[in-house]
């Protein structure tokens, strides 16, 4: 058996890794407004957050109602250590993610006892906590008038001070992100924590250490959500802790269901879902109802996460995966009876 | 068998659930090669004894040796890599994987990508990969089943789902194999199969332990009984001992020996 057979195993088609970069290379080109350029910006940083979190939810089977709080820490330590501390944002970003993967470890080791809805909710107290410290260390923080004046990041003296500019930095980084996690669910790991979802007293049985990769997939996530906190520190370059509180954590459970937590895509899907239908709503919330405030934003995707979970509960991604596989189809029918062929002459056949 | 090998023993194995004792000072030891099994009426003990060997459940008081080693309140991943793997009565297959996935996932212990060098796919990692589908492969076809390799598990007849749990405990190379009432709701046929799969893989070396209803299997394929009443053992021994001890017809053979006689 070859390295290709591999691709069997993992049925997984590379069409989405070619036409992510097409699609972030030739929107800007296209659609030259910084408006648009703005909102993607914002799907980006919220895919990367998701990409951790459908590791966590759709491939791990645990519910994270607390993200916003790594989100949180990552953009207050590069803020901090970049204007505060006058350091290089870089440094800020790693720093983040180190103290978002330490507090992932702290608060994992207990909640992780937990299942289902014990978790959800310890989860849920974790971000309200950190809510709050945000709100209370006003010599760290700002309180809650926020934190002012974050600098810009720059690369070797280029500086990511513009729209185009940083929506380019912050794909690539969305971009690496699936790779590794799609590295990640494509190997020994992956499978490990699919087997835990899949059945985890067999995962257990196999040798799994269910709590151990329960961890790390969930440091992971805390640590692409604290890399997309800084992302967004730098970029608005203003933060307050409502920012980071408890309804944020919502939103990105919404994203990554509506997304699909079955695939690493789901995340970029869910993402601009959630962005460009809260852009629609906000131009067309006021037609339609003309006194209702930016509540009603939480209304329309409460329903639509109802509706979601009952039509599709696993999100929309299998339905695009599903109109990209017709393209394919041709090919694989080719291949299929050539390989059973070819198995049938190996093992005398026997194996049909 | 003179020169047989202890390769698990269990000393005064007890498990009270708060008052009831359902298992109670059980002691065996099973030889290296042998095809092992635990009997009795229903209540009798035998899930809870295999769930204290695998882990799953913590013994009140006893041991379980395996090689020498305490395998005693360790938990079900670390029995696993001892060596102790095992299938389920109410089939636990990974129902979101294809068949071979479950069987590389049954391989897990064979290998060691660790989060980083999977996430960055390390060359090492690739080769590891297609080595372990390999190996998958291989157990596949011991078991029979290869050819539906790439079917999600969950699709599968009852029957294959039993051999894939066994391939898939098969995958890390284990020293022995613990089945929990492998022939519970198969056809004939499929029984069949089962056995020639066991057969054949003891010839190779695995040893085996199993909990079974299904007498006429257990006296067929078994080298040595134990059998549980209520948490007690009340006999151990080879098939033809088990059927001569009065304990053990008294307890729990009576009915069935008589239908064994007249089939």
């Amino acid at each position: 058996m070859e390295k290709k057979d591999l691709k069997k195993v993992y049925h997984n088609s590379f069409i989405g890794l070619i036409i992510l970069p097409i699609l972030i290379a030739v929107l800007p080109v296209v659609i030259p407004s910084s408006y648009i350029l703005t909102i993607f910006i914002m799907v980006g940083i919220y895919a990367l957050v998701c990409n951790g979190m459908t590791m966590l939810i759709g491939y791990a089977g645990q519910i994270s109602l607390g993200h916003a709080a790594f989100y949180g820490i990552g953009a207050y330590s590069s803020a901090i250590i970049s204007t505060t501390y006058g350091l290089s944002p870089w440094i800020g970003m790693i720093v983040g993610m180190i103290i978002a993967g330490i507090i992932a470890i702290i608060v994992g080791i207990p909640t992780f006892k937990l299942k289902g809805h014990y978790l959800a909710l310890a989860t849920l107290g974790f971000g309200i906590i950190v809510f709050t410290l945000f709100k209370e260390f006003r010599e760290l923080t700002g309180g809650s008038n926020g934190f002012f004046g974050i600098p810009s990041i720059n690369l070797f003296g280029f500086e990511f001070n513009s729209d185009l500019r940083y929506f380019y930095l912050v794909w690539v980084f969305v971009f690496i992100g699936i790779i590794f996690s799609r590295n990640i669910i494509h190997s020994r790991i992956g499978r490990a924590l699919r087997s835990i979802e899949g059945s985890e007293i067999a995962s257990d049985a196999v040798g799994v250490n269910i709590m151990k990769y329960k961890l790390q997939v969930f440091v992971l996530s805390a640590m692409f959500a604290s890399l997309a906190g800084s992302l967004l520190a730098h970029y608005v370059s203003f933060i307050n802790p409502d920012l980071f509180g408890a309804m944020t954590s919502i939103y990105f459970l919404i994203m990554v269901i509506i997304g699909g937590s079955k695939s690493i895509w789901g995340s970029v899907i869910g993402a601009a879902t959630y962005v460009l239908l809260g852009e629609l709503l906000k131009h067309f919330m006021p037609i339609l109802l003309p006194n209702k405030g930016g509540e009603f934003e939480i209304v329309f995707f409460g329903i639509l996460l109802v509706v979601t979970l009952i039509y599709m509960p696993n999100g929309l991604s299998p339905q695009l995966e599903k109109i990209f596989s017709k393209f394919q189809k041709k090919k694989v029918t080719i291949e299929t009876p050539l390989q059973i062929n070819k198995k049938q002459i190996a093992s005398g056949g026997e194996n049909q | 068998m003179s020169e047989a090998k202890t390769i698990l023993k269990v000393e005064n194995l007890t498990k009270q659930f708060g008052g009831v004792v359902a298992v109670s000072d059980v002691s065996f030891k099973v030889n290296k090669g042998e095809i092992f099994a635990v009997i009795g009426p229903n209540g009798a003990g035998k899930t809870t004894l295999f769930n204290m060997i695998t882990g799953v459940l913590p013994a009140s008081s006893g041991n379980v040796f395996f090689e020498d080693k305490n395998l005693t309140r360790k938990k079900p991943y670390q029995i696993a890599q001892a060596g102790i793997t095992r299938t389920f009565q109410n089939l636990e297959v990974f129902s979101n994987m294809s068949v071979i996935e479950n069987v590389m996932t049954g391989a897990h212990l064979t290998m060691k990508t660790n989060l980083l060098m999977a996430g960055l796919r390390l060359p090492m990692v690739t080769k590891e990969e297609v080595k372990i589908m390999e190996t998958a492969m291989a157990c596949l076809e011991r078991v029979g089943i290869a050819g539906l390799a790439h079917e999600l598990a969950i699709t599968l007849p009852y029957g294959n789902q039993r051999l894939l749990e066994i391939a898939r405990a098969a995958a890390s190379d284990p020293k022995v194999i613990l089945l929990d009432e492998p022939m519970a709701g198969l056809n004939p046929e499929e029984s069949r199969q089962l056995v020639d799969v066991i057969l054949k893989m003891r010839e190779e070396g695995m040893t085996f332990i199993f909990v079974e209803h299904d007498m006429e299997t257990v006296m067929s394929i078994s080298d040595r009984i134990v059998v549980l009443d209520n948490g007690v053992k009340i006999g151990e021994g080879t098939p033809e001992e088990i059927y001569q001890n009065p304990k053990v017809v008294a307890a729990y053979l009576g009915d069935e020996e008589e239908e064994y006689v007249n089939a």
